[in-house]
């Protein structure tokens, strides 16, 4: 590996505590997660219809507070009637 | 005026709590406040021997509690400033001798009689964090620039929102500038990005910290240690002044200074 371009382990560090301490303050678990946003999509369907592929889904830091952000696309009626 | 309560506590051991307790109280001490520090770690006490006290114990904690002693035969004066005191922990009982509501009675008494009540919590976040923390106007947690120590000061920062003692005031112990430098320890913008509560004190790594608890002397009157000076700076922001935080030098200089105070 280039010496050059290795990553400082600070970086590291601070990247992993980033996720591990979005976990340990809402207690949600990756795979929980994914299982809320699977949910979401279902959920969300059954009364609009969705672009799947652009739904972002991510939990964000606000301070000590966590929030979920949700930014779901939504396929315009015009192309659904045609 | 009845004194401040204030808790020191980290969630992880080893990050230097007793440390912090120790200077932060003499620091307080030598600028004419009346200050009594409590060992709340029961069942394994160090705040005496770091404050070079272990040899005036009489009474400890637990006497005190369960009636065998009065309030001033528990306090153990210090022996260079004249208004600062400890209140030792047992060391052959554990934490379920005392109750949160003891810890309360205890304060209430202490504080007609000092300034500040500095309030050593045990590591974990178990019966003795409960105990050190029930009495608190303020807790401050004392982290270090790792994974666990953050981690861990993260939960116990949240479980002080949860029981409304938040928000709590940071302490980062034992920075090393050059490996900060270097990109090899997270940096003190790092550690406040992530915990996301408000900064009371940078405490440089220092050899120092260890020759003066083997001594059982307290750096913070060293006008030459800059860990100690850092803890004065906390003492001196506790108190209500606006105190700029501390340049952590580059390594150059810092090693310099090392070297000179050495000689």
């Amino acid at each position: 590996m280039n010496f050059l371009q290795r990553k400082k382990s600070a970086n590291s560090a601070k990247e992993r505590l980033q996720l591990v301490l979005i976990h340990d303050r809402t207690d949600l678990t990756p795979a929980e997660l994914d299982a809320l946003k699977d949910d979401l999509i279902q959920t969300i369907s059954r009364h609009v219809e969705i672009d799947p592929l652009g739904v972002m889904i991510n939990v964000a830091q606000d301070g000590r507070a966590q929030r979920l952000v949700a930014d779901i696309p939504l396929r315009s009626a015009a192309r659904r009637r045609k | 005026m009845a004194a401040q309560v204030v808790t020191i506590s980290s969630g992880k051991g080893g990050v230097g709590k007793t440390t912090s307790v120790a200077n932060i109280a003499v620091a307080l001490a030598s600028r004419g406040q009346r200050v009594a520090c409590i060992d709340g770690d029961i069942g394994l006490r160090n705040l005496d021997v770091v404050m070079g006290l272990e040899n005036r114990i009489v009474y400890d904690l637990v006497d005190y509690v369960e009636g065998r002693c009065r309030l001033r035969q528990v306090m153990i004066r210090d022996k260079r400033l004249p208004e600062l005191y400890l209140i030792p922990a047992a060391q052959t009982r554990d934490k379920t001798a005392v109750s949160p509501s003891d810890m309360v009675r205890l304060c209430d008494e202490l504080r007609s009689e000092v300034d500040w009540i500095l309030i050593d919590s045990p590591a974990g976040i178990e019966r003795g964090f409960k105990n050190a923390v029930a009495p608190a106007d303020r807790v401050l947690v004392v982290t270090n620039p790792d994974v666990s120590a953050v981690r861990d000061a993260d939960r116990v920062i949240g479980i002080l929102d949860a029981e409304e003692k938040g928000p709590a005031s940071l302490v980062i112990n034992r920075v090393n500038p050059s490996m900060v430098k270097r990109g090899d320890m997270l940096s003190v913008d790092d550690v406040l990005d992530l915990l996301a509560i408000d900064l009371i004190g940078i405490v440089p790594e220092d050899e120092n910290v260890i020759v003066a608890s083997n001594k059982g002397q307290p750096l913070a009157l060293d006008p030459k240690s800059k860990a100690g000076q850092a803890f004065q700076n906390i003492a001196r922001r506790l108190m209500g002044e606006d105190v700029p935080f501390l340049e952590l030098e580059t390594p150059g200089l810092f090693q310099r200074l090392l070297g000179r105070k050495q000689r």
